[in-house]
């Protein structure tokens, strides 16, 4: 089993969520994806969309407003202009 | 000499003004607090759009890169953004900003260049109009917005974009003051365009993998660049809102002292006062009495 993906959610305004997850899946503007550890290196731009993060058996979701999804070997890192955390459903 | 009811009254009404800068200092220290962790919280942001635009910026370098990193290829065109706030009462917090500014504006002037001043505050129109009337191309006033946040930063990062795309400027700089510490508040001058590329963000290691762009690198450099300006003023907003309540802090702090230290001298005046026209009343009696 590989590692676990250090994945941080950034808006302006403050930091929406940092941590180890398992799986983070993204809408890039060229089709969803999504990363899980030692992905290859990669930059996208986003589409408006949800986020979802996935750790063990919980997930929770994100709505994202113009932004990049950001894939270096330190982690996932997601830059978007709005943020916020969708109820859970 | 005043009279002993108007020595009273002094005392009172300087009393009363301690009470006001007492509040305010109080409100300030609560309202710093909030302005940090906002200012704070912020710096991520700013600080993984910095180190993203740096990894890509080496690779775009060139005829291809974008103007907005690499510039116009003059700097005649000059425009300057003032940022500070729309309230006094904060000791030097508006004028330092505007005095580095203005240090900035007569030199540029002094060069021929081509100037002209857009102002984030009511205070910096009051403080520049007067003297560049005809460069202040437009005012935002801050108290538009409840909260500082993305909506304030928003608009001024379009007119700038718009002053760019329209070729009314070469070079743009902003100027804030930057948060330090409670007592420390620095005057600063950021250039926003051409994008200064932060030499001090970690070089990303990709233990040799090679990034992949979707989609094209000079796309994605086309939307970041413009957002990086938003980031960056909201960030200065940010850093300004701190600065402004360590400022506030600082001066009503002083201003409290100050009238203590007078209500001090004025009450010992005063007593004097009342002790000799007692003594002289007493003489008086006295006096009185041994005629008799």
């Amino acid at each position: 089993m590989a590692g676990k993906l250090n994945f941080s959610l950034v808006s302006p305004e403050r930091e929406v969520f940092s941590g180890l997850v398992d799986q983070v899946d993204a809408p890039g503007v060229e089709g969803d994806f999504g990363v899980l550890a030692d992905h290859a290196p990669f930059m996208t731009a986003l589409k408006e969309g949800t986020v979802t993060v996935i750790d063990g058996g919980t997930r929770r979701r994100f709505e994202v407003h113009g932004g990049f999804a950001d894939v270096t070997p330190a982690g996932l890192t997601i830059l978007a202009e709005r943020a916020e955390e969708l109820a859970e459903s | 000499m005043a009279s002993l009811k108007e020595m009273r009254n002094r005392i009172g009404s300087v009393k009363s003004t301690q009470k006001i800068t007492k509040a305010l200092n109080m409100v300030a220290a609560a309202k710093l607090k909030r302005a940090q962790d906002q200012a704070e919280s912020a710096r991520p942001y700013a600080r993984k759009m910095a180190a993203v635009i740096a990894n890509l910026a080496a690779g775009v370098s060139g005829d291809g890169a974008p103007k907005l990193l690499a510039g116009t290829g003059r700097d005649h065109k000059h425009l300057i953004v003032v940022a500070t706030g729309d309230k006094g009462l904060a000791g030097g917090f508006n004028t330092n900003v505007i005095r580095a500014a203005r240090e900035r504006i007569n030199a540029l002037i002094a060069e021929g260049k081509d100037v002209r001043i857009v102002a984030v505050g009511r205070k910096v129109r009051d403080g520049l109009s007067r003297l560049y009337g005809d460069r202040l191309i437009r005012t935002f006033e801050m108290s538009e917005h409840k909260t500082v946040g993305l909506p304030a930063a928003e608009p001024v990062a379009q007119l700038i974009a718009e002053e760019f795309e329209a070729g009314n400027a070469d070079v743009v700089t902003l100027f804030y003051s930057r948060f330090q510490s409670v007592i420390a508040q620095v005057p600063t001058a950021k250039q926003l365009i051409p994008a200064v590329v932060d030499g001090d963000a970690p070089p990303i290691d990709l233990n040799g993998a090679v990034y992949e762009y979707e989609p094209s690198e000079e796309e994605i450099l086309d939307t970041l660049l413009p957002r990086n300006v938003t980031t960056q003023i909201l960030a200065a907003m940010y850093e300004n809102q701190a600065s402004f309540f360590g400022a506030q802090m600082g001066a009503m702090d002083n201003a409290t002292r100050n009238a203590g230290d007078l209500i001090q001298s004025l009450t010992l005046q005063y007593n004097r006062k009342r002790q000799a026209q007692i003594t002289t009343e007493l003489i008086e009696i006295i006096a009185g009495a041994e005629a008799l």
